[in-house]
């Protein structure tokens, strides 16, 4: 079954169009990459499926986003449900000035007060999946500041976690880390895969070659070319594809 | 390069001396009253009533306690309504509504002192029957220290990054969850150092308490917000400008030093707590 469905998207951002007639289907337990030149369109396109373009006054759009088959742009939508279902990480290291700990706490306490050893195993079991646990465990109430790059993005990934998201949607992820960082958190979304559906924006081709296994291309707001990564980058049907991962412009 | 090297140090030394101008300025108030003040200052002086007949039998010790419910009030009146109406309009309000009336703040805060005073004695004190009482008062003031407030209050809320916000969204939080988890904690020190430095400023007006009608002379405290009261801001301006006995000028000197000290301990007082507050935190 799809996950999400992108269907005939639109979207204006102070009256200039980003998005042409975007249509894809994002299929579960895969990772999908989202590439394409800067300003092409991609990071809006991320926001769209957990509705964080909400937030920005002078958009609009139109067209039809399905989360499990339920347009998520519905009248009836319950947004901060869907955004727990469809999580988000931030293409700069996001953490709160907080504590570790309480970083990955934040989104369990919006739900209610749980009880502490819960509080504490729950936070114990998302920084474990964000492959993070081993290196802050004896400073858990450390300044999240306190962190390298790449500690930081995990733990962002880890409070992301907490919630028990269903979807994970990435954007641009490793832009500001170094290639070792950058190694450890593709690692991590190949474990991720397993649970979890993950849709990631890189402007890098060859991460999105690396870790993804369905490639959209897009250019100027249109999907030039969506399929598997295998099939994409080596016989891509569309002359702009070949262009850009040929490394012709981008 | 011998010309830049020159406009380097002009420029340094320029700056360097309007710095010294600035704390000599400063410096040159402070001695003059705390020179003239500290001959009339006793334990006497801060704890009597005062005498009218014969000053130096007397104390300010209603002044000082009328100032400092005057305080009170005006942090009762004006922080709850500042910082809730800086919130709206920073987190909430959206688009013309909310930038018109921050404009209309904005413009108030540059209203002179003497305005507020003629709308408190025309709207408290006459139509609201509230009588020339400290009520009356803290609610001139507190209007008047208002837009400071919201002011400062947005300026804060301004500088928390919008990555928190995005961070606190994408993990399912409302936007009231995302304003009190996410922005508030760290907008917190900002709001305080405005309202403080508000609230402190409105404790060393004259002018509205003097259209409100502050007392000169009571030889009892104040005991509720419906008493009439003194101040020390408009007793040292009677005793500067009305009282006949020859000492009245020292006497006033002792005022102002005792209104830069409370002042002064009152910042002092919340620079502490912020730096506590800091220090709370484990970064």
């Amino acid at each position: 079954m799809v996950k999400l469905s992108v269907q005939g998207l639109d979207f204006w951002y102070n009256g200039k169009q980003v998005l042409h007639g975007v249509s894809l289907e994002i299929m579960p337990r895969r990772i999908t990459a989202l590439i394409g030149p800067s300003g092409c369109g991609k990071s809006t396109l991320l926001r769209c499926m957990n509705r964080m373009n909400d937030l920005i006054p002078i958009a609009h759009m139109s067209g039809r986003v399905l989360y499990e088959g339920r347009d998520i742009y519905a009248k009836d939508t319950d947004v901060p449900a869907l955004r727990r279902r469809v999580g988000m990480v931030f293409q700069k290291p996001n953490p709160f000035p907080m504590s570790v700990f309480d970083n990955v706490a934040y989104g369990l306490r919006l739900q209610g007060t749980p009880n502490p050893d819960h509080l504490g195993k729950r936070v114990q079991e998302s920084l474990e999946k964000a492959d993070l646990w081993d290196e802050v465990k004896d400073r858990l109430q450390l300044s999240a500041f306190r962190l390298s790059g790449g500690q930081q993005q995990r733990l962002c990934i880890a409070r992301a976690l907490a919630v028990e998201p269903d979807v994970l949607l990435l954007d641009e992820p490793c832009s500001s880390l170094d290639p070792i960082a950058t190694a450890r958190i593709e690692e991590l979304l190949a474990r991720l895969k397993r649970t979890h559906t993950l849709v990631i924006v890189t402007h890098n081709m060859q991460q999105a070659k690396r870790v993804s296994d369905e490639t959209c291309y897009l250019l100027d707001g249109r999907v030039v070319e969506f399929g598997p990564t295998a099939r994409l980058f080596t016989h891509p049907t569309e002359r702009l594809t070949r262009e850009y991962i040929r490394g012709d412009f981008g | 390069m011998v010309g830049v090297h020159r406009a380097e140090q002009a420029a340094f030394l320029l700056c360097r001396a309007a710095a010294w101008g600035a704390l000599a300025a400063l410096a040159l108030v402070v001695m003059v009253v705390f020179l003239e003040g500290a001959q009339v200052l006793s334990v006497g002086f801060l704890t009597r009533m005062w005498s009218h007949r014969d000053i130096s039998q007397g104390g300010i010790l209603p002044a000082i306690v009328g100032t400092l419910f005057l305080g009170i009030g005006v942090t009762l009146v004006s922080i709850p309504l500042g910082v809730g109406s800086a919130i709206y309009l920073q987190e909430y309000g959206k688009g013309h509504f909310a930038r018109a009336v921050t404009l209309a703040i904005r413009n108030l805060a540059g209203v002179p002192s003497i305005v507020y005073g003629i709308f408190g004695l025309a709207f408290f004190v006459q139509l609201l029957r509230l009588g020339t009482t400290i009520a009356a008062a803290a609610l001139t003031l507190g209007c008047m220290t208002l837009p400071w407030i919201i002011a400062a209050g947005q300026e804060a809320l301004k500088t928390v990054p919008d990555s928190f916000r995005e961070a606190s969204y994408a993990l399912g939080a409302t936007r009231w969850q995302t304003v009190r988890g996410a922005v508030l904690p760290n907008a917190f020190g900002g709001m305080l150092t405005g309202s403080i430095l508000g609230i402190s400023r409105a404790m060393g007006e004259t002018a509205p308490i003097l259209m409100v009608g502050a007392t000169f002379y009571m030889d009892y405290l104040p005991a509720s917000p419906f008493d009439k009261f003194m101040a020390l801001p408009y007793h040292l301006f009677i005793l500067a400008t009305q009282h006949a006995s020859p000492l009245a000028k020292s006497y006033a000197m002792g005022t102002a030093m005792v209104l830069i000290l409370l002042v002064f301990a009152l910042n002092t007082g919340m620079f502490l707590l912020r730096a506590k507050l800091r220090r709370m935190k484990t970064w």
